[in-house]
């Protein structure tokens, strides 16, 4: 701080608590209204104050959940996004990390195209390819199924990139010591670079961690049997039929679980959150 | 490309590594893509029995039809609203964040979250705070005497996509200009200051030209957000309606060829919004190259 004024001090804390306020406020709305009973919703205005149904709604929710809306229990769907979540992310991480021990320590013929090939991956969405993808899973018998929603989602130019970056500054002495003492190129990946990337991975997983959780177009496209829904697609379901038959404390209560666990992996890996975030996206 | 100066001599290994990757890659993206492509150039008859070949067809009718121009146009509202609104929240955020010493990581905590929250899940929310029978924001708007309903009006539904895709957003635009604001020479700013420049003045002369790279990243970076990953919000809050007001163009590819199972014109669709990416990537990888070099 360069000099000292009160007024401007306020100020900014005004300002930081305002936008604390534009950020939280819909989430307290909506974690009020998962505390009320289902009666409370037919009067003009929705509950500003907790209720005091919260035990009940949520264990409702997670036990039972809505069949009419053709919705399993949350716990299933809570499941079944844990799995996609991890897998995702610990599926790119593999593939993406052999893939650029490949191109960084290694020459070879197509070794540039298979860069190429990697890097256009950025510039196909799943959204720009929705039907012939979507084919492609459907041929390979793969709707409906735990393979289904993780394989085609794993390949990653980013986590590439990443990668590629990082081992590009470990120093080229440690490789030629360790070829002097005999190692060959994958007890050299496995007992030198994988411990030098542990933050890397770490950061890189909070990061594929939350993209896999939140995947939304994917799982509705290739899940039509709700053993398999995810969380994030399954209350979709819920809210569409909500708005004939208020049912909103459920909906609300399955929208704070399907938020939970990946706002707290943000919160409690804040730091490695943020590296994460700033080194995959440049 | 660079590699390094001392590689292993290995020949098959390196193919093997890289096989995951590449299978996914060849299955998943570049040989759907190329169908795509395909089909962008032919036309199925309404029982799937056959297909022709109809070159530029699919084409020329999706650049005369009306309603593809129309959602072109809300497209281009849509994502231009959604970068100013939340780069300004954030910047401003991000500028009070970086002149707090003590409680800075606690307000970070609080602004950094809904990065988390999945577009539909945030749908979710800014819909239920709008709906238009028990929603908060109509209930206040109505006490101010402006009627709110987004089921039928369609500028109201733009503004509730806007503001809630600007919302999700504000996060991740916050924590690259405080990460940009920290690269800024301390000295300079002091230097000012001992000059008689006033926060004000020292920010708009010294600060925000040098955002200037953060600030044209998260530019790319948003443009590209508001196109492709609204999906979940606009299913979640309008799908696409009241009549096509917040059709977007990723929306109409899934409505037309998923729901509608137009093949052929949602596939030119599909192709049109590759360049759309494509274009955006180069122009983002460009810059990063060439900060690189600075």
């Amino acid at each position: 701080m360069i000099e000292n004024r009160p007024v401007l001090a306020f100020l900014t804390h005004l300002v930081l608590i305002i936008g604390v306020v534009i950020v939280v406020f819909p989430v307290y709305i909506a974690f009020i209204a998962s505390t009320h009973g289902s009666g409370d919703f037919m009067r003009g205005l929705v509950p500003l104050l907790p209720g005091p149904h919260m035990i009940e709604n949520y264990s409702f929710m997670l036990n039972e959940g809505i069949s009419s809306a053709g919705a399993p229990p949350l716990s299933i769907m809570l499941l079944n996004s844990l799995v996609m979540a991890i897998s995702i992310a610990v599926g790119k991480i593999i593939i993406s990390i052999l893939s650029a021990y490949a191109i960084v320590f290694f020459k070879f013929p197509f070794r540039l195209l298979a860069f190429w090939i990697i890097f256009i991956t950025l510039m196909l969405p799943v959204e720009v390819r929705i039907i012939p993808t979507f084919k492609v899973v459907s041929d390979l018998g793969m709707l409906n199924s735990y393979p289904g929603l993780i394989i085609p989602l794993i390949a990653s130019a980013t986590a590439t990139f990443l990668f590629r970056q990082f081992f590009l500054t470990v120093p080229d002495e440690l490789m030629e010591a360790a070829r002097v003492d005999g190692a060959g190129p994958m007890k050299f990946f496995r007992d030198i670079l994988l411990p030098l990337s542990r933050t890397n991975i770490a950061a890189l997983f909070v990061i594929l961690f939350i993209y896999g959780w939140v995947q939304y177009l994917w799982p509705l496209l290739v899940t039509t049997d709700s053993r398999y829904y995810t969380i994030v697609m399954g209350i979709k379901r819920l809210a569409a039929t909500a708005d004939s038959e208020p049912q909103w404390n459920f909906v609300m209560a399955a929208v704070m679980l399907a938020m939970l666990p990946p706002v707290l992996v943000v919160i409690l890996m804040q730091r490695l959150f943020v590296k994460g975030l700033v080194e995959t996206e440049k | 490309m660079q590699a390094k100066r001392t590689v292993f001599p290995n020949k098959i290994l390196p193919y093997l590594l890289l096989i995951p990757q590449l299978a996914v890659t060849l299955a998943f993206f570049i040989w759907p893509a190329l169908q795509a492509v395909k089909s962008s150039f032919e036309r199925e008859d309404p029982f799937g029995f056959k297909t022709t070949f109809v070159w530029f067809e699919n084409y020329r009718r999706l650049f005369i039809d009306p309603l593809y121009l129309s959602s072109v146009g809300k497209t281009a509202i849509f994502a231009v609203s959604v970068t100013a609104l939340s780069m300004s929240l954030s910047l401003i955020l991000a500028v009070a964040v970086n002149r707090v010493l003590r409680t800075n990581r606690l307000y970070t905590t609080m602004l950094v979250w809904p990065y988390a929250v999945a577009p539909v899940v945030v749908g979710i929310l800014w819909w239920f705070m709008f709906n238009p029978t028990i929603g908060i924001a109509p209930y206040m708007l109505r006490a101010v005497g402006v009627s709110w309903n987004h089921r039928v009006d369609g500028v109201d539904a733009m503004i509730l996509v806007i503001i809630a895709a600007s919302w999700k957003q504000i996060s991740y635009n916050f924590l690259f200009f405080v990460a940009g604001l920290q690269s800024v020479p301390q000295s300079l700013i002091e230097a000012a200051a001992i000059d008689g420049a006033g926060p004000f003045k020292r920010f708009w002369t010294i600060v925000f030209p040098l955002l200037a790279p953060t600030t044209f990243f998260l530019l790319i970076v948003n443009i590209n957000y508001a196109m492709f990953d609204t999906f979940g919000i606009i299913d979640a809050t309008t799908q696409g309606g009241p009549a096509q007001a917040t059709n977007t163009l990723v929306y109409k590819v899934y409505t037309d060829g998923f729901i509608g199972l137009n093949i052929g014109s949602s596939s030119a669709q599909s192709v049109v919004l590759m360049v759309i990416v494509i274009a955006l990537t180069a122009i983002q990888f460009r810059y990063v190259e060439r900060r690189i070099q600075y």
